[in-house]
């Protein structure tokens, strides 16, 4: 027994690896000795494109899957072999899963019978959970005489009257339009700043990810690729990979000679640039620019040839070729005319902001 | 309809043949546009029904009228056919009887053995529904290759006749049948128990019987059922058995339903498992409705029982039907869709 760690995670998965067998015989590996700490009262957004385990992950937090590998931790004891009935731990599932034949009310009310609480307790539990989600009125009616939105709140309040050590959320917002979503996200952020739950949020949008966690584990084909704050994972991302899906990079492979990065066709890249210069010794690299830190300016000599220009309401999108390797640039609307296609442009890039990867 | 026989009008009121506008084409293609008209499906001519409507009509009209008809005439002076007399001593005789002394007393042996008839199929359907339920959802609960050939093998029984399934149970229940055979064997009893011509093999025979009609509805609502729901109930803390019981049971409720309506009803008028299994004491009203055209030679009163038997069958399909609509608008469409 070790002495109890002040900051100990709420939870924690430890390599954990699980891999499911193709109906051709082989298998698929869902995750890869995954590794994460999720911090008390902490919203942690797993982020991914599909098929790249996150899901999986969460279904053994759950216990909805068992890991082939690995453990599972909720405040310091295992999980991973315990039932998942008995897991102090509840989901929102992305179909919601809402009981049919129940009342909202019932719905909410039945985790709460499972743990054989007092009749007039689960009364007022259910009565808080639905004004937490704000669908006080809403208690007698049945799912199907709910809208999409109140359908997931519905299965919100349900998950969070158990009062659970860890929420998890399963692509929560997938099924709902823009406009509700953009409203679900704060009001998922002040649920968890209010509750003071753990939430673990699984997610393919990236901006949902930087709108509401605190932290962000980025997967890629089983692992986790990157783990960080929002901005930490946008301005600072460790791979093309993660470059590419968290918001817009333009991926350019160059070479690297002598400590100079250039790019084939185009020329070189000035060092006050880079991002890190000299953090990769590789022949071969891939560079990563977003396209909001590229300036154009227009030079009859320069040494890029615009072919595309794009208005895209809120700003423009420059499409520029720098030697074979197409780019597209970022520009306010207003403020700075933009090149016209077929003129030739120099471009700039803000300082530090090209990322240098080695080739993966 | 047009004089053409076929409907111009879609199953959902549009039109769907437009007639062109004058001069727009050649009169020829109009004509054929006329002439050759593709049919909505489901529109055909009446006459595509006729095979049909006198099937339903020789085959299954016509003796319930006959059998309608010859429960109100008199019973044949040496009991074979009918006279043909109005009467309607037949149903007189379903509660009263002549006594020795002459005139008629009340005699509650026809209401007994309805009622008798009554237990037997609530019990056949109960046990029925005991047996399905987890066969049913075990089956729904099986990779999708395996679905099929499940489904399959519980029709096996239908390519037998039921007679001989039926039969072949007195045989299993025998005194020196198989069960009691192999109980002896293992010293677990001395001597064999008589399970033959008894109410007990009865319901052993009727459940045999109508087992499948209770399996495939359950089956149908089961495998309709989002086991989503029961990975949420998991969540929410609900062990397996809590699941099966609130959650998973509730959805197959239409599918119960519906095999209990196709079990219940056939088994109140169940003549073989009575008759070959049940010996003298376990008589349900088709036994004495064929007795009636046999050894006891009362044509009409057999009617009469038949019209009974008739008249309380529509009863318990109604009180079925409202049960079910109430269930409908309640629950939505879409649990009670696989009833109809």
């Amino acid at each position: 027994m070790e002495a109890p760690v002040p900051t100990s995670p709420a939870l924690s998965v430890v390599q954990v690896s699980k891999a499911f067998p193709t109906p051709e015989g082989g298998e698929v590996r869902a995750l890869i000795e995954v590794s994460l700490d999720v911090a008390d009262g902490s919203f942690t957004v797993l982020l991914g494109p599909s098929g790249c385990g996150k899901t999986t992950l969460l279904r053994c937090i759950a216990g909805l899957e068992s890991p082939d590998d690995g453990q599972i931790l909720l405040r310091g004891e295992r999980i991973d072999q315990v039932p998942v009935w008995k897991r102090r731990v509840n989901t929102v599932f992305q179909s919601y899963a809402l009981f049919p034949h129940m009342t909202v009310e019932q719905n909410i009310a039945f985790g709460l019978q499972m743990d054989r609480l007092a009749k007039a307790e689960i009364t007022q539990r259910v009565g808080q959970a639905l004004e937490l989600v704000r669908l006080t009125d809403l208690g007698r009616r049945k799912p199907s005489q709910l809208s999409g939105g109140q359908q997931q709140r519905v299965a919100l309040a349900r998950a969070l009257a158990k009062q659970p050590q860890v929420l998890l959320l399963d692509e929560p917002l997938s099924a709902l339009d823009l406009k509700l979503r953009r409203g679900m996200q704060s009001e998922l952020k002040r649920l968890q700043r209010e509750t003071s739950i753990t939430f673990i949020l699984v997610t393919h949008d990236q901006g949902e990810a930087m709108a509401m966690g605190d932290q962000v584990a980025v997967f890629n084909a089983g692992r986790i690729v990157q783990l960080g704050s929002p901005e930490e994972v946008y301005t600072r991302p460790r791979t093309a990979f993660v470059a590419d899906f968290i918001g817009e990079a333009n991926l350019v492979p160059a070479g690297q000679r002598d400590g100079q990065i250039v790019i084939e066709g185009f020329g070189t890249i000035e060092p006050a640039a880079l991002a890190d210069p000299g953090a990769s010794a590789a022949a071969q690299v891939t560079l990563a620019i977003r396209p909001e830190n590229i300036h154009l300016d227009e030079d009859p000599d320069g040494p890029a040839t615009v072919t595309e220009v794009t208005f895209t309401g809120g700003d423009i999108h420059v499409d520029v070729l720098l030697g074979p390797h197409p780019i597209t640039a970022r520009l306010p609307a207003h403020g700075v005319t933009p090149p016209r296609a077929g003129a030739q442009v120099r471009p700039r890039f803000l300082a530090g902001s090209v990322r240098v990867m080695a080739d993966e | 309809m047009d004089g053409r026989g076929i409907d111009s009008r879609g199953m959902d009121g549009r039109e769907v043949n437009r007639r062109h506008p004058a001069g727009s084409e050649s009169d020829s293609e109009s004509d054929w546009s006329r002439r050759v008209r593709p049919a909505t499906p489901g529109q055909g001519t009446w006459l595509a029904g006729l095979p049909g409507i006198l099937f339903l009509g020789l085959l299954v009209l016509a003796p319930l009228v006959i059998i309608v008809i010859y429960s109100f005439l008199s019973r044949a002076k040496f009991g074979v056919g009918v006279k043909w007399t109005f009467d309607i001593t037949p149903y007189l005789d379903l509660l009263y009887s002549e006594s020795l002394a002459g005139g008629r007393a009340f005699d509650p042996t026809y209401l007994q053995i309805i009622l008798n008839s009554f237990w037997f199929s609530l019990i056949t359907t109960v046990v029925c529904i005991v047996l399905s339920v987890p066969i049913a959802v075990w089956m729904a609960t099986r990779p999708a290759a395996w679905r099929t050939a499940l489904v399959f093998i519980v029709t096996i029984p239908f390519w037998t006749s039921l007679l001989i399934r039926t039969y072949a149970f007195v045989i299993i229940l025998n005194d020196n049948g198989p069960i009691n055979g192999s109980l002896q064997f293992l010293g677990i009893i001395g001597s064999p128990i008589g399970m033959l011509y008894t109410p007990f093999a009865t319901v052993v025979g009727l459940v045999y019987s109508f087992l499948p009609f209770m399996i495939l509805p359950i089956y149908a609502s089961a495998e309709r059922f989002d086991f989503r729901l029961a990975e949420a109930a998991y969540d929410l803390g609900a062990n397996r058995w809590t699941v099966l019981r609130r959650i998973v049971v509730p959805a197959i409720r239409p599918g119960i339903f519906a095999g209990s309506l196709l079990v219940f009803i056939p088994a109140l008028g169940s003549f073989l498992a009575p008759e070959l299994l049940g010996g003298g004491k376990t008589s349900m009203i088709a036994n004495v409705i064929a007795a009636q055209f046999g050894a006891s030679r009362n044509w009409p009163f057999g009617a009469a029982l038949s019209v009974l038997l008739l008249v309380i069958s529509m009863l318990i399909l109604v009180a079925f039907a409202v049960v079910a609509r109430r269930a409908r608008r309640q629950q939505g469409v879409n649990a009670w869709e696989s009833l109809l």
